[in-house]
């Protein structure tokens, strides 16, 4: 493990940069996936199940095969074999077998997308049904308990929390629900594969570009080193773009019987709903016990979540309850029910999004039991230190972030009488709630850093400086934040900076996931430019070159790393519909350095955006009968209109953290959506005295 | 999506004779449902016949004070006209609550009239439905049905059973306001009261309208009205905009000096299989004083026959007293702003 010996001195870094791609993606003229030119490209249709399981006795291709512009047509019976290590979910055409409903029973390759989408409606398959379960019941006697989390125990006790419960002077015990929601980025899943022999060139749509590429190396039962996977530009992943779906597998592997000829699969709308993850639903079991000052004595959150029989993954929603308030006795406890459905994924602030709707709408009801101020019942239970790890905080500025709030919003001329302020005919009403995410860096990431163009006329150092990194550009402002490091890191202005990134040629790196996308490709950066200086100095040749993977934080198992948040806002419901407005919203941060404050105040309030359409509007509606998602497209799926935003207000607070990496940054990608759905149930309480405890909080509950 | 001839005649009526004599053939105007229904392949034309250019996209006075607006004109300059604004406000109004600009831009008069149900067992083409599939059952009515009717809808025989609600703003508005349908078919011209156009589901609900096939809208007439001055919409829906109506209201109301209501016309939306005149809503409110209770009394009287959807998906029993909600709040609204009081703003 090696440290930065210079001290990382923020210049670009701090300061507003536009992002470099931003005219050509204004223009229309940045390529994203499926618009990469092909080589004599072809395109993809499926023909999917329309039934939640069951088995295929036989497919009908020949009406298929017969139109004019048709090149082949895979099913299961003479599809190329797939690995051994192809996953069910990833087995894409290996067997007759049907596990969910819109499962890829045959895919139809032609010299037209609108000739491969007919000729896919031209496949007859004979189905043999048989019993499915896609309903979320938490009593069901399949429920199972995951051996882990992507991060963390299952469960997690400490002392007695149910003798603390009995003991406690004032015990609040309440139940949540959040549903099942699909990511909708704009821009669909998409693949232009092409093989090249036995090596394979893949364009795709993702947040990984080296998590793709493990991915077909292990269902084509490849060296990945056979493999280059390309992403320059994506429109939006939010998690659904993290992990690799079968759509990917499916492209590549029709792309194998027409060696040399590029085939490209955009999903359409509906289609996202079917194959590439969700957030699964939740129900939530919450027990807080107190003292009649407010302070906690246990707290309890028990969950049980939407699972899927052909991939695991767990929504950790009760993991957001571990380390946010300090108590004696607490359990935190996730079960899930396992469903004949898709597999879900991460899916933006995954845990903490549905698990903060719980926990802090729970610390509202007690404050409210306890006559205490919801803003000052959490100070009150500000921890010493980390609650799940006994650890110290490397920072935490929870309380400076809810004191700002306070004062910015004006919380201290609340009267916390509920259903007491009618304006024209609308209840108004506020609501506080914390946030907090982890600071996570993923290791294995790979940099290079490279001179270029030999040394200029003034002796200064070489005209530019090509760093190369396998990171991914989805939106979130990577372009930006990382030429900044670099140039801090190189002590040289932005403009030496030519950085290339979205290419396995460039090694393997980790995902723009988990907040952690600049905090570990930065690291490895400024690892790589401390190697460059101390191998070459300022003034190298044409050509010097110095490469790092991610370093080690040093820190790692001595503190806990968090970055914290204060949601405040004003929600209004109409008297006599039930209708309900926010009109304002004001979030307070502290995470860390921000590199970036246009990319910073953009996803703070993209991700408060987020949590409001959370609260308000997002549901994805699977009709348990058919096992599918019916409320299939963007007229269905409510998202957040301009219309239903007013006023966002952000702000962070300087923060200066030595432990968390050189550059001190924490990640702002997800905290922005933590604990807004819990600030507006409680606004609506406070607004009309009716507490919604279920996601999304629709008129209706209000009538 | 399956292959389509696509034809422009060269006037209306060599539209409507392509169209009349072929059953495989249907109208193209804006295409903002259609494009989508071929897409999904819920729509299967063998040929689309272009009425672009071949209806008027004009709005014009008429001699005897109405106006006329032609099937081709779009939905965003029917909003903008100021002969619609200040003398039909509800149309306006309706016209932009729905759908986005983008789509209002393109979406027709015609068209818009014509447009399909949303019910999402309807555009899902592996569940059963009665109106794209007769006979295969109604998925509806044990499923997720939060946008569907609650009056005037089948709820058996399973056979012909539909439960679905027509999606138009704009409809809603036309029918409170007496609109005429103007519509060209082989054998001539023939005017339908807007109010006759659109069908119940009764027992077959694979027909919207009771036009026949090769029937072409021409013109939508709005009658000259002194109480369309004084009307208004109110959209009630599950977010701000870009959203189909839970419920909405299409109102105007004439209250006499006394605060006695002179006469009125109420339309709903989002409650049925056609745009809903709530004529027991009217002759409730007509002679009786413009007050809470009279309002009550008037929604109460419309929803006698009301009858949910009793899903265990989500049903529609909430809109009963969403209708009434919606009455109240639109004709208080009406009623103060008659008495010229100032306006309430929505708080976002």
């Amino acid at each position: 493990m090696t440290t930065a010996s210079r001290p990382f001195v923020p210049r670009a870094t701090g300061r507003p940069m536009t992002r470099p791609e931003g005219p050509q993606k204004v223009r229309g003229t940045a390529p994203y996936t499926v618009e990469t030119p092909g080589t004599d490209a072809l395109y993809l249709s499926p023909v999917q199940a329309g039934v939640a399981r069951g088995r295929v006795t036989a497919i009908d291709t020949s009406a298929a095969e017969a139109l004019d512009g048709v090149v082949a047509v895979l099913t299961h019976e003479d599809a190329p074999r797939l690995a051994r290590e192809a996953d069910a979910d990833h087995g894409v055409l290996q067997s007759a077998t049907i596990h969910q409903h819109g499962q890829y029973l045959a895919a139809v390759l032609a010299t037209s997308s609108e000739t491969a989408r007919e000729a896919a409606s031209l496949v007859t398959v004979d189905v043999v049904e048989e019993p499915h379960a896609a309903v979320l019941d938490e009593d069901s006697p399949e429920v199972y308990a995951p051996a882990a989390l992507v991060v963390g125990a299952t469960d997690d006790t400490r002392g007695d929390p149910e003798t603390a419960l009995a003991d406690a002077e004032v015990v609040l015990r309440a139940t949540y629900r959040t549903p099942m929601e699909h990511h909708q980025a704009m821009e669909p899943h998409a693949t232009v594969a092409r093989w090249e022999g036995e090596r394979l060139v893949v364009h795709e749509a993702t947040q990984a570009v080296s998590w793709t590429r493990q991915a077909l190396a292990a269902a084509f039962g490849l060296e990945e080193s056979s493999i280059e996977v390309i992403s320059q530009h994506v429109g939006g992943g939010f998690g659904s773009k993290g992990g690799t779906h079968p759509n990917t597998v499916l492209t590549a592997l029709a792309a194998r019987v027409v060696p040399g000829r590029s085939v490209r699969y955009a999903l359409t709308r509906q289609q996202t709903f079917d194959l590439v993850g969700y957030r699964p639903a939740t129900v939530q079991h919450v027990a807080l016990g107190a003292d009649r000052d407010g302070r906690l004595t246990a707290i309890t959150h028990d969950v049980v979540t939407q699972g899927s029989r052909i991939g695991e993954f767990v929504e950790p929603a009760a993991a957001f309850s571990r380390g946010m308030y300090a108590a004696e006795a607490r359990r935190t406890t996730h079960r899930v029910v396992p469903l004949d459905i898709g597999a879900p994924t991460f899916m933006r602030a995954p845990g903490e999004a549905p698990g903060s709707f719980a926990g802090e709408s729970a610390m509202d009801e007690l404050a409210i039991e306890l006559g205490i101020d919801p803003v000052e019942l959490r100070v009150r239970n500000e921890p010493e230190v980390d609650p799940e790890t006994g650890l110290p905080f490397s920072s935490r500025n929870l309380v400076a972030c809810l004191r700002r709030g306070a004062e910015r919003f004006g919380w201290a001329e609340r009267d916390p009488a509920p259903r007491a302020r009618l304006v024209d005919g609308w209840w108004h009403g506020t609501g506080v709630a914390a946030a907090s995410f982890p600071v996570v860096r993923f290791p294995g990431s790979e940099a290079t850093i490279r001179a270029v163009g030999g040394r200029d006329g003034d002796g200064d150092g070489p005209v530019g400086y090509a760093v190369e990194i396998a990171a991914a550009e989805i939106g979130q402002g990577a372009r930006a934040a990382l030429t900044a490091i670099a140039a801090d890191a190189l002590d040289v202005p932005v403009e030496r900076i030519d950085l290339r990134i979205g290419d396995t040629a460039f090694g393997a790196a980790g995902p723009a996931g988990g907040s952690a996308g600049t905090t570990s490709w930065g690291a490895t950066i400024v690892e790589a430019a401390e190697r460059f200086r101390d191998k070459y100095g300022d003034d190298p040749d044409d050509g010097d070159e110095a490469d790092a993977s991610t370093p080690d934080n040093p820190w790692a198992s001595d503190y806990a790393m968090h970055a914290y948040g204060a949601h405040f806002v004003e929600v209004a419901v109409h008297a006599d519909t039930g209708e309900i407005r926010v009109p304002r919203m004001l979030g307070v941060f502290a995470a860390g350095r921000i590199v970036n404050p246009l990319t910073a105040r953009s996803q703070f309030l993209g991700g408060m955006t987020w949590g409001l359409s959370a609260a308000l509007h997002e549901e994805s509606v699977l009709d348990d009968r058919f096992g599918h998602v019916v409320n299939r497209d963007l007229a269905g799926y409510h998202v957040a209109t301009n219309a239903d935003v007013g006023a966002v207000e952000v702000e962070w607070l300087d923060e200066n953290d030595p432990y968390v990496n050189p550059m001190g940054t924490k990640g702002i990608g997800e905290i922005g959506i933590v604990g807004v759905a819990a600030a507006i149930a409680n606004a609506a309480h406070h607004a009309t005295g009716v507490r919604v405890r279920s996601l999304p909080i629709t008129l209706d509950a209000f009538l | 999506m399956r292959p389509f001839a696509y034809e422009r005649p060269d006037d209306a009526a060599g539209a409507v004779a392509t169209v009349t004599a072929d059953p495989d053939a249907v109208f193209l105007a804006g295409g903002t449902n259609l494009v989508d229904h071929l897409r999904l392949g819920l729509a299967t034309p063998g040929t689309l016949v272009d009425v672009t250019g071949l209806t008027s996209t004009e709005i014009t006075d008429l001699p005897d004070g109405s106006l006329r607006v032609g099937a081709g004109v779009r939905n965003a300059d029917l909003a903008a006209d100021e002969r619609v604004r200040t003398r039909y406000p509800a149309l306006a109004q309706a016209l932009l609550a729905g759908a986005s600009g983008q789509l209002r831009n393109m979406a027709t008069t015609g068209g818009n009239l014509l447009q399909r149900t949303r019910c999402v067992y309807f555009q899902d083409l592996t569940t059963p439905c009665n109106k794209r599939a007769p006979g295969s059952g109604c998925s509806a009515l044990d499923g997720w049905a939060r946008h569907h009717a609650v009056l005037g809808a089948t709820h058996e025989p399973a056979g012909v059973a539909c439960v679905a609600t027509h999606p138009s703003d704009m409809a809603v508005a036309l029918v409170a306001l007496d609109a005429q349908v103007r519509v060209l078919g082989t054998d001539g011209e023939r005017t339908v009261p807007i109010g006759d156009l659109h069908r119940l589901p009764g027992d077959d609900p694979s027909r919207d309208t009771v036009l026949a096939h090769g029937e072409l809208i021409t013109a939508v007439d709005l009658p000259p009205s002194p109480i369309a001055a004084h009307s208004t919409y109110r959209k009630v829906r599950d977010r701000a905009s870009y959203a189909f109506a839970l419920v909405s209201v299409a109102a105007a109301l004439d209250v006499a000096d006394d605060g006695t209501i002179r006469d009125a016309r109420v339309a709903l939306g989002g409650v049925a299989h056609r745009p809903w005149r709530a004529t027991a809503t009217e002759q409730s409110l007509v002679g009786a004083p413009a007050t809470e209770d009279t309002f009550r009394a008037a929604a109460r009287a419309e929803l006698v026959d009301a009858r949910p959807v009793e899903s265990p998906r989500g049903g529609t029993a909430f809109k009963l007293p969403l209708v009434t909600a919606t009455l109240l709040a639109t004709l208080r609204d009406l009623t103060a702003r008659t008495a010229a009081t100032t306006t309430r703003e929505d708080p976002a």
